[in-house]
C-alpha cells in the first residue's frame, strides 16, 4: 500500500486549527486515507477525534497510507499539508 | 397576560428582552428498548448534526479568531464519521440513541485522557459536545448558556463560575436567578460586568422561553410579557443612560478634586475598541495569558512583542500596566507541564513558575521592553503571586535588567499585604488583586459557589489588608492601585479611595458609574465611608451602612 512518512510541521502540533485543516482536506480526497504513528494503529484521517487522539506534536512522525485510484496524489497533497506550519497563517488579532 | 415577579435587585439597571434559560446537563434516562431502528438512527444523526450546526453558528458569531477556530474544531468532532458509525453500530445492536451517543463519547474520552497533556485538557470540550448531543437526542434544550445570536435575559436557578466563563456581556442583557442572594456569584459577576441582575426571584424558571420580560435590577422586579410600548420605553431609557455614560469622560476625581486614576482591565487590544475604554486614563491590568492559551509551546519574542505593541499603541500615551504571565491554578498552560499538583491554587503559579522556567519570564520581559521601545509608550510591568519582599526584589532585578524602569508587584497573597512597606522598598508600585486576595485571606476557593459570601469584596478583613497597603503606599509616596472586582462596584470604589488607594482598574463598562459616584463625594466623605466599612461587623453590614450614608449620585 502506498505510504508517506512525514513529520508534523505545525508549531502547535496536530491540534485544533492544524487538525481541522488536515481532517477537512482528508475528507475531500477521493480515497480513504489512514494515518498512524510508527508502530501504532492506523486511524481514518477524516476522523477528527481519531486524528486528535494521535497526540502528534511538532516534529512527531506520522505515516499516511491509502490505496486505489488517486491514492498517490491524495497522499502527496496531505503530506505537503502536514509538513507546513498550519499555525502560521496571517494572525488577525 | 403580564405577570410581576419579585426578587432581590443586586445590580442596578433597567432592560427588556426575551428570557432564555440555562438548561442543565441532561441526565440519561433508563435505557429504552429500541423498536424502530431506523427512527433511532435518524434521531442520533439529527442530534449530532444539530450540535455541529450550533457550534458552527457560534464559530461564525465569535469575535476572536482563536475562539472561532476552537468552535470549528469542536463542530468537526460532532460530525466525526467514525463517531457516527460507532453510534449507528450500537443502535443496530439494540442501544437507544442517547445511550449509544454517551457510550461512543466515553470511548474517545478515555483515548483523550490516556494521551494526556493538551488532549486531556480537551476532555471538557468533549463532555460538552456529548451533553449537547444527548440532550438533542432526548428532545431537550441544549445545556449551558444559550447563544441565540441576539441579546437576551439569562434565567437560571443559580449561576456557578463554571457556567459563566463564556458568558458574553454583549449578548446577555440581564441575569435573573431563582436562588442566590446579594453575595452569590451571580450578583458579584453582574456587578463586575455592569449587568442588571435580580436574584431569589421565585417563578423565573416557569416563564416560557422567549417571553419578553422587563428586568429592574434596582427594585428587583421582573415583569413578564412586557408590551411593545414598555419595551420601547425601556430601550430608550437604556440608550439614554449609555449615552450619558459615553459623555461621562475625564479623569477620576472626588468632588473636591482629589485624583483617583480610573483604569481598565484588558486581555487583548480587541477589548480597547469598545466605547467604554475610550474614557480610561490608562490600562491598570493587561493580562497576558490569552497569548499563551491553547499552545503547546510558548509564543516567541517577536510574536509577544507584536501583541503587546498593539495594546501599547492603542493607548496612545496613556500608561499601561502589563502583568507577566499568571499561569497555574485555574489557568493551567499545556507547555508549562504543571499537571499533578494536588492543590494548584497553592502551587507553582504566577511568578513562582519562573523558579522552574526562568526563560519564559525573561523572554516575556524582553518582549515587553521591545514593544515599549517600538511604541514609545508609558509601560509599567508587574508580577502576579508575589509573597515576599525577596521575591519582589528578584522580579524587580530581572525586569530592570530587561530595560524596564517602572516595576511593581501584585498583592494577592496576605503575606505580601502584611509586608507592603518592605515590598515598596523594592518596587515602584503595588496593585491589589482583590479576587485572589479574598481567596487566600478567607481560604475560600474562588470557584466554589457555596462560599460566595466569604469572597464578598466588602468583607472588613479584606478592606483592612487593602488599608494596610494603601497606608504603606502613602508613607512611601508610591502608588497603590486596586484591580479586580472590588474596583468595579461604585460604592466600594468610594471606600477604596477613602482608604488611600490611588487608582482603580475595572472592566471598561464599569468606568462611567464609578466615575460618577466618585465625583459625588469629597475626599473627607470617602474617608468617613471607609472608616464605617472598616468598623462594620461583616460584609453585609459594611455594604448597607455605606449605601445608606453615601451621597446620592445625580442622574
Amino acid at each position: 500500500m502506498p505510504e508517506r512518512t512525514v513529520s508534523v510541521g505545525s508549531t502547535s502540533g496536530l491540534h485544533a486549527r492544524p487538525a481541522a485543516i488536515f481532517v477537512a482536506a482528508a475528507a475531500a480526497q477521493p480515497v480513504a486515507v489512514s494515518v498512524r504513528r510508527p508502530g501504532g494503529r492506523p486511524v481514518p484521517a477524516r476522523s477528527m477525534l481519531s486524528v486528535l487522539s494521535l497526540g502528534a506534536t511538532h516534529g512527531t512522525e506520522v505515516i499516511l497510507a491509502a490505496e486505489g485510484d488517486g491514492a498517490e496524489a491524495a497522499l502527496d497533497a496531505l503530506a505537503d499539508l502536514l509538513r507546513c506550519n498550519l499555525d502560521e497563517e496571517p494572525a488577525d488579532v | 397576560m403580564s405577570e410581576r415577579l419579585t426578587g432581590i435587585g443586586v445590580s442596578a439597571g433597567l432592560v427588556a428582552g426575551p428570557l432564555l434559560r440555562v438548561a442543565p446537563a441532561p441526565r440519561l434516562p433508563e435505557p429504552a428498548a429500541v423498536t424502530d431502528v431506523q427512527a433511532e438512527l435518524a434521531r442520533a444523526s439529527a442530534a449530532l448534526a444539530a450540535v455541529a450546526a450550533e457550534l458552527r453558528r457560534r464559530a461564525d458569531a465569535a469575535r476572536r479568531p482563536e475562539a472561532a477556530e476552537i468552535l470549528q474544531a469542536q463542530a468537526m468532532m460532532a460530525e466525526d464519521p467514525l463517531l457516527n458509525e460507532t453510534i449507528a453500530d450500537a443502535i443496530r445492536g439494540g442501544r437507544d440513541a442517547a445511550h449509544a451517543i454517551a457510550d461512543a463519547f466515553a470511548e474517545h474520552r478515555r483515548a483523550f485522557q490516556a494521551a494526556g497533556g493538551y488532549l486531556a485538557e480537551r476532555v471538557t470540550d468533549l463532555d460538552d459536545i456529548r451533553d449537547r448531543a444527548v440532550a438533542a437526542s432526548l428532545g431537550r434544550p441544549m445545556p449551558g448558556i444559550p447563544a441565540p445570536g441576539h441579546p437576551y435575559v439569562l434565567a437560571a436557578r443559580d449561576l456557578a463560575p463554571a457556567d459563566t466563563a463564556d458568558l458574553d456581556p454583549e449578548q446577555v442583557l440581564a441575569l435573573v436567578t431563582e436562588a442566590g442572594g446579594p453575595t452569590s456569584h451571580t450578583a458579584i459577576l453582574a456587578r463586575a460586568l455592569g449587568l442588571p441582575a435580580v436574584v431569589s426571584c421565585a417563578g423565573a424558571l416557569s416563564v416560557p422561553e422567549g417571553t419578553v420580560v422587563r428586568v429592574d435590577g434596582s427594585s428587583g422586579e421582573v415583569l413578564t410579557d412586557a408590551d411593545e410600548a414598555l419595551v420601547t420605553a425601556t430601550r430608550a431609557a437604556a440608550a439614554a443612560r449609555r449615552d450619558r455614560d459615553t459623555r461621562s469622560q475625564g479623569p477620576g476625581r472626588t468632588s473636591d478634586g482629589h485624583e483617583v486614576k480610573l483604569l481598565v482591565n484588558i486581555g487583548s487590544a480587541a477589548q480597547l475598541r469598545g466605547d467604554g475604554a475610550a474614557g480610561a486614563e490608562g490600562v491598570g491590568l493587561f493580562r497576558t495569558e490569552l497569548l499563551f492559551l491553547d499552545r503547546s509551546t510558548a509564543p516567541g519574542l517577536d510574536e509577544q512583542a507584536r501583541a503587546y505593541a498593539e495594546v501599547f499603541a492603542a493607548m496612545s500615551g496613556r500608561p499601561v500596566v502589563i502583568r507577566t504571565l499568571d499561569a497555574g491554578a485555574d489557568k493551567p498552560l499545556p507547555f508549562l507541564d504543571q499537571a499533578g499538583e494536588p492543590n494548584p491554587a497553592l502551587g507553582v503559579r504566577g511568578l513562582r513558575v519562573a523558579r522552574r522556567r526562568p526563560e519564559v519570564l525573561r523572554t516575556q520581559l524582553e518582549a515587553i521592553d521591545l514593544a515599549a521601545q517600538r511604541t514609545g509608550a508609558d509601560v509599567r510591568v508587574m508580577a502576579p503571586m508575589v509573597a515576599t519582599a525577596a521575591e519582589a526584589h528578584e522580579f524587580a532585578t530581572i525586569a530592570r535588567a530587561a530595560g524596564l524602569s517602572n516595576v511593581g508587584v501584585m498583592v494577592e497573597v496576605p503575606a505580601a499585604a502584611l509586608r507592603a512597606r518592605q515590598l515598596l522598598d523594592q518596587v515602584d508600585f503595588l496593585s491589589i488583586g482583590t479576587n485572589d486576595l479574598s481567596q487566600y485571606v478567607f481560604a475560600a476557593d474562588r470557584q466554589c459557589g457555596d462560599l460566595a459570601e466569604l469572597l464578598d469584596p466588602w468583607q472588613p478583613a479584606l478592606l483592612q489588608l487593602i488599608a494596610a497597603c494603601a497606608t504603606a503606599g502613602g508613607a512611601a509616596g508610591k502608588p497603590v492601585g486596586v484591580c479586580g472586582e472590588a474596583a468595579a462596584d461604585p460604592l466600594l470604589a468610594v471606600v477604596l479611595a477613602g482608604l488611600g488607594v490611588t487608582s482603580l482598574s475595572m472592566s471598561p463598562r464599569a468606568l462611567a458609574p464609578v466615575r460618577a459616584t466618585l465625583a459625588a463625594h469629597t475626599l473627607a466623605d470617602c474617608a468617613r465611608l471607609a472608616r464605617l466599612a472598616l468598623a462594620a461587623e461583616d460584609a453585609e453590614q459594611a455594604r448597607a451602612t455605606v449605601r445608606s450614608e453615601a451621597r446620592p449620585v445625580p442622574d
